[in-house]
């Protein structure tokens, strides 16, 4: 038995976009409930189906006070992926088909939005003494290792180490995701950037510059799933969920913030074994994915995810993306064709989804001709993380 | 005045105190399994290998080698500005396969540090019985 294309994603909807902060005083719930009321209108469901709820990222909206809050009638199923950051995303939704596929909920609302305080910005959220001084923190603050930026930077520098990968090459992720945010009017990041643009920004932490880092910005959004047979008699083309994973191999672990993952799989994304699973559910590979979101946080973990797929060999990541690989015409593989966190918007994975959806709809900005399979990854971290294989 | 000293604090518990105990008499101990003898960092209440949780503190030699490293421009808190650029390497060690420990390379410039270079342990007292395990370049 699996959830494979069993249940849909029948409605998406997203708030406007604002600046880090803007949504602080409004507070999450009205942002979930404008999201909402843009997921039901896209979808065609009345929200007194809704019956489960799903979210991930320590959220704090508890289904027992959202729930009346949004005029949503009944419980019958809620779930939290663990982990903080964007690696939930996925895994969320899958479990809501898994909730669905076993009959527990007809139809399952995932929500997550960002209302940031000035003082808890995530980019920092490893140093400050209030939050994060404990006794695993003890292994890495003291040494200032202290943002998501730096752990990150250690991992991909090992890569260009073994591999001769090279700050061109993020360069090429940065300016391909640019594109195509250049391309979707709703994107925040609108100037254009060239290589020589990426080349000459600042450092933040070596090998990584200030164009290889993703924005943060308030914002949030609904993700509607019911089952096969309803989505079909809705408003929108069904999109099926045809594989979800969630987790990944207990080495990598807390591999992000301790550095201690094996050594073969160090230099990775910690999403091997997720996608081993998601393509034997799926019953697909590689070569039949017409378009993939990859979570971006940073650019140098879309080529570690690249290698962590299968669309090209270990090792080989840098030179898939060299001269426009993963532009939405004319690349080896479109990515992120909404402009992805780098460009377009950071919200925590939601966005990657839902244009896998706009794919498959035949409806993004920088549509990808005929694209019937969609990959959809959340953020690699420490675990879990997670990623779905869509299909229209 | 030492070393990023505004972060400089330590809140050991039950599994990493022995870590600690230990960096107060100048020596770098790390956790091994007491039945298959492999390491692991941070400590962690059973063995990945075996499920072991019978452990002891093995004594490693202060010798060690980059397995990767970052040079931090940008202050992510306030209170590191002033200590912009500053490195943090992962470090490895032939006698104790399996586990790296993060630290920094004290009196060295941004392009003296690659990956294999090899490092010798440098005890930094920081005050208030916190003594954190630091590397210098190693002499030949
Ligand atoms: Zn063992």
């Amino acid at each position: 038995m699996s959830l494979k294309d069993q249940t849909c994603i029948a409605g998406v909807g997203l708030t406007d976009y604002g600046r880090r902060g803007d949504f602080f005083e409004i507070g999450s719930v009205p942002k979930i409930a404008e999201a909402l009321d843009r997921a039901l209108e896209d979808s065609g469901i009345d929200r007194r189906e809704i019956d489960g709820f799903c979210s991930y990222s320590v959220d704090p909206n508890d289904p027992s006070r959202l729930a009346p809050a949004l005029g949503i009638p009944n419980i019958n199923y809620s779930s939290l992926v663990f982990g903080g950051g964007g690696g939930g995303t996925c895994g969320a939704v899958a479990n809501a088909a898994a909730a669905i596929t076993a009959g527990l909920a007809e139809v399952v609302m995932v929500y997550k939005t960002i209302t940031q305080p000035p003082h808890a910005r995530f980019g920092a959220s490893y140093g400050s003494a209030q939050l994060a001084a404990n006794p695993l923190t003890d292994f890495h603050r003291p040494f200032g290792l202290i943002s998501p930026v730096q752990f990150f930077s250690m991992i991909f520098r090992r890569h260009m180490h073994l591999y001769g990968t090279t700050s061109r090459h993020l360069a090429e992720v940065a300016v391909a995701t640019r594109t195509h945010a250049r391309r979707n009017p709703k994107a925040l990041m609108q100037a254009p950037l060239t290589l020589e643009d990426h080349q000459e920004s600042r450092l933040i932490a070596d090998p990584f510059r200030l164009f290889d880092c993703c924005q943060e910005n308030d914002g949030g959004g609904v993700i509607l799933v019911t089952s096969a047979e309803r989505a079909r008699d809705l408003a929108q083309p069904p999109v099926y969920i045809m594989a979800g994973a969630q987790g990944g191999s207990a080495e990598w672990g807390q591999a992000l913030t301790s550095q201690n993952a094996s050594d073969e799989i160090y230099a990775t994304a910690g999403h091997a074994h997720l996608a081993k699973r998601l393509y034997a559910m799926a019953g697909v590979g590689p070569e039949d994915v017409d378009v993939a979101l990859l979570y971006d946080h940073f650019s140098g973990l879309v080529i570690l995810q690249l290698e962590d797929y299968g669309f090209c060999e270990r090792g080989e990541g840098g030179a898939f993306v060299e001269d426009g690989g993963l532009l939405w015409e004319g690349g080896r593989l479109p990515v992120n064709t909404h402009g992805g966190n780098l460009s377009e918007v950071y919200l925590l994975g939601l966005t990657h989804i839902v244009e896998a959806v706009r794919q498959l709809r035949g409806t993004s900005t920088s549509q990808v001709e005929g694209a019937e399979i969609a990959l959809a990854t959340a953020g690699p971290a420490n675990l879990p993380t997670s990623s779905l294989l869509l299909r229209r | 005045m030492s070393l990023l000293s505004e972060l400089a604090s330590l809140h050991p518990d039950s599994l990493s105190s022995p870590f600690w105990d230990a960096c107060k008499k100048r020596e770098l101990r790390l956790q091994r399994c007491a039945d298959c003898g492999a390491f692991r960092h941070p400590p962690l209440a059973g063995c990945p290998s075996c499920a072991s949780t019978r452990d002891e503190w093995a004594l490693v030699g202060g010798r060690g080698r980059v397995y990767s490293h970052t040079t931090i421009y940008h202050p992510a808190l306030p209170t590191v500005a002033d200590e912009v650029p500053y490195n943090v390497v992962v470090v490895e060690f032939d006698d104790a396969p399996g586990a790296r420990i993060i630290s920094n390379v004290l009196d060295a410039e941004p392009e003296e540090i690659h990956v294999g270079l090899e490092l010798e342990l440098h005890w930094d007292d920081c005050g208030d019985g916190v003594v954190l395990p630091r590397f210098k370049i190693a002499q030949k």
